[in-house]
């Protein structure tokens, strides 16, 4: 049931680690990695969080697809940029330095440095991400939000969400499977009209199958009295310990390293060129 | 529906729908899309599903199925949330879940005037949201280059109005078929 999200039970200080405090440590890091443009700062980020990932014992097969994915993401973002807007690297960091080329499609140092530091921005969450999805029981999510200070009916939808993606994919497979028996065809091998149309023979049942599904739930749930109080407790919650506030201090020590180069270079952009 | 006195604002139904609604909205991005034929834009089936869960739901379980669905996917595809294409995706479950008001999905009586009238809303917002709010986010916050971000919000925001306006509106028709008309009981 948690395969959807990589987590395992595995015995590494990262798992024992709460889910509060693993989500706060990830929105810190992403947060700053995503307001600083410091290539020295998201290198270092990036490499601290592989090695992190490396202490959890998450395999390499374990994320490969996912790491698939990214590459293909960035690197169909990055040719965009390159194609679409060849200059806005000089326009950002104010200088011009021809590498080869002339006039509007010249390549430039400022192009390239600013498109390095794009691929680092959409690499270095990854490992993070990895980290916390792989290494949290998806229960957890939903205490950890609630401690945050989301309000608990959330938190809850949230964890609904988490607890019903599996049963919404199996009625998927069900459905398309049943579809497909009656003729309807999804696959590649169809023309576009009879993808759409097999697709929508597919959505209905699904749809009302889900609709029924939000009745039933929510009337067991007004049954045992959900919501009546202010507040609730989990079953995943779990006690913080020594390396809860590690992570907590950890995280904090990187973001005020990233806040100090933020006025240190009089901005978000790292300028090599001046 | 609603004669129950509500206890602090965000109803039971509405917790469940929010969950459920993600849920589904999660598996229909991952799983079904109908490729245009261009490479890389295909019919997001979710955002039809998005519509009808927003219209009859109302904004804030529109918001919350937006944003909780879309950060999932992207937290599962590439590992983290691209805030500014999720908060424009909230964004867009809000202003969908305003249609609520004078589509009344539950007395069953869904007009071709209220059909109408939500695909011009969903127009409206499709557009705003997506090549006004994501490229404008991406600029602000990730820095992306403006010519980009507006060419693929302008994809995008076409891709979703005819998205919302086939699957959403068959959505629409099919739920009201389902429910049973206002009047067909009469008190004798």
């Amino acid at each position: 049931m948690n395969n959807l999200f990589g987590y395992k039970k595995r015995n590494t200080w990262l798992n024992h680690t709460t889910g509060t405090s693993k989500l706060v440590g990830f929105l810190l890091l992403t947060t700053m990695g995503m307001i600083s443009y410091d290539t020295r700062f998201l290198f270092a980020l990036g490499l601290f969080a592989v090695i992190l990932m490396q202490t959890a014992q998450i395999k390499y097969r374990e994320y490969a697809v996912m790491l698939k994915l990214v590459l293909i993401f960035a690197v169909i973002n990055l040719v965009m940029i390159a194609v679409l807007a060849p200059q806005y690297g000089t326009q950002l960091y104010g200088t011009r330095h021809v590498v080869f080329g002339s006039g509007y499609w010249s390549i430039t140092q400022e192009q390239l440095f600013y498109e390095f530091n794009l691929l680092l921005k959409y690499l270095f969450s990854l490992p993070l991400a990895i980290i916390l999805l792989f290494t949290t029981n998806p229960s957890e999510f939903s205490a950890g939000l609630n401690k945050i200070g989301v309000p608990y009916k959330i938190a809850y939808a949230f964890s609904i969400t988490l607890r019903y993606i599996p049963d919404v994919q199996s009625d998927y497979h069900t459905i398309n499977l049943a579809q497909q028996a009656r003729g309807y065809e999804i696959s590649k091998k169809a023309s576009l009209k009879n993808r759409a149309k097999g697709a929508v023979q597919i959505i209905l049942p699904l749809v009302f199958t889900s609709l029924d599904r939000i009745e039933t739930i929510s009337q067991a749930m007004e049954l045992r009295r959900f919501g009546r109080q202010k507040q609730r407790s989990w079953y995943q919650e779990q006690s913080f310990s020594i390396r809860d506030v590690c992570m907590f201090i950890g995280s904090l020590i990187i973001v005020g390293i990233g806040v100090a180069l933020l006025i240190h270079n009089g901005g978000r952009l790292y300028n090599p060129f001046k | 529906m609603n004669n129950r006195k509500k206890s602090n604002g965000f109803s039971v139904r509405s917790v469940v729908a929010t969950g459920i609604g993600a849920a589904v909205f999660f598996v229909l991005m991952k799983f079904i899309s109908i490729p245009t034929g261009i490479s890389n834009t295909n019919i997001n089936v979710a955002e039809g599903w998005l519509a009808l869960i927003a219209g009859l739901f109302g904004p804030v379980v529109g918001l919350l199925v937006g944003f909780i669905g879309h950060t999932l996917n992207d937290a599962v595809t590439y590992g983290s949330p691209w805030w500014s294409w999720v908060i424009a995706d909230a964004l867009f479950g809000f202003l969908l879940g305003l249609s609520r008001r004078f589509l009344l999905l539950e007395y069953g009586d869904l007009t071709a005037k209220k059909l109408i009238q939500f695909n011009i809303w969903q127009v409206v917002v499709n557009i705003f949201v997506w090549v006004v709010v994501a490229p404008v986010g991406d600029i602000l916050i990730y820095k992306e280059a403006a010519q980009k971000v507006f060419l693929q919000g302008a994809v995008t925001a076409v891709v979703n109005i005819v998205s919302v306006a086939v699957i959403g509106s068959l959505l629409l028709v099919a739920y009201v078929k389902s429910r049973p008309k206002k009047s067909s009981l009469r008190s004798e």
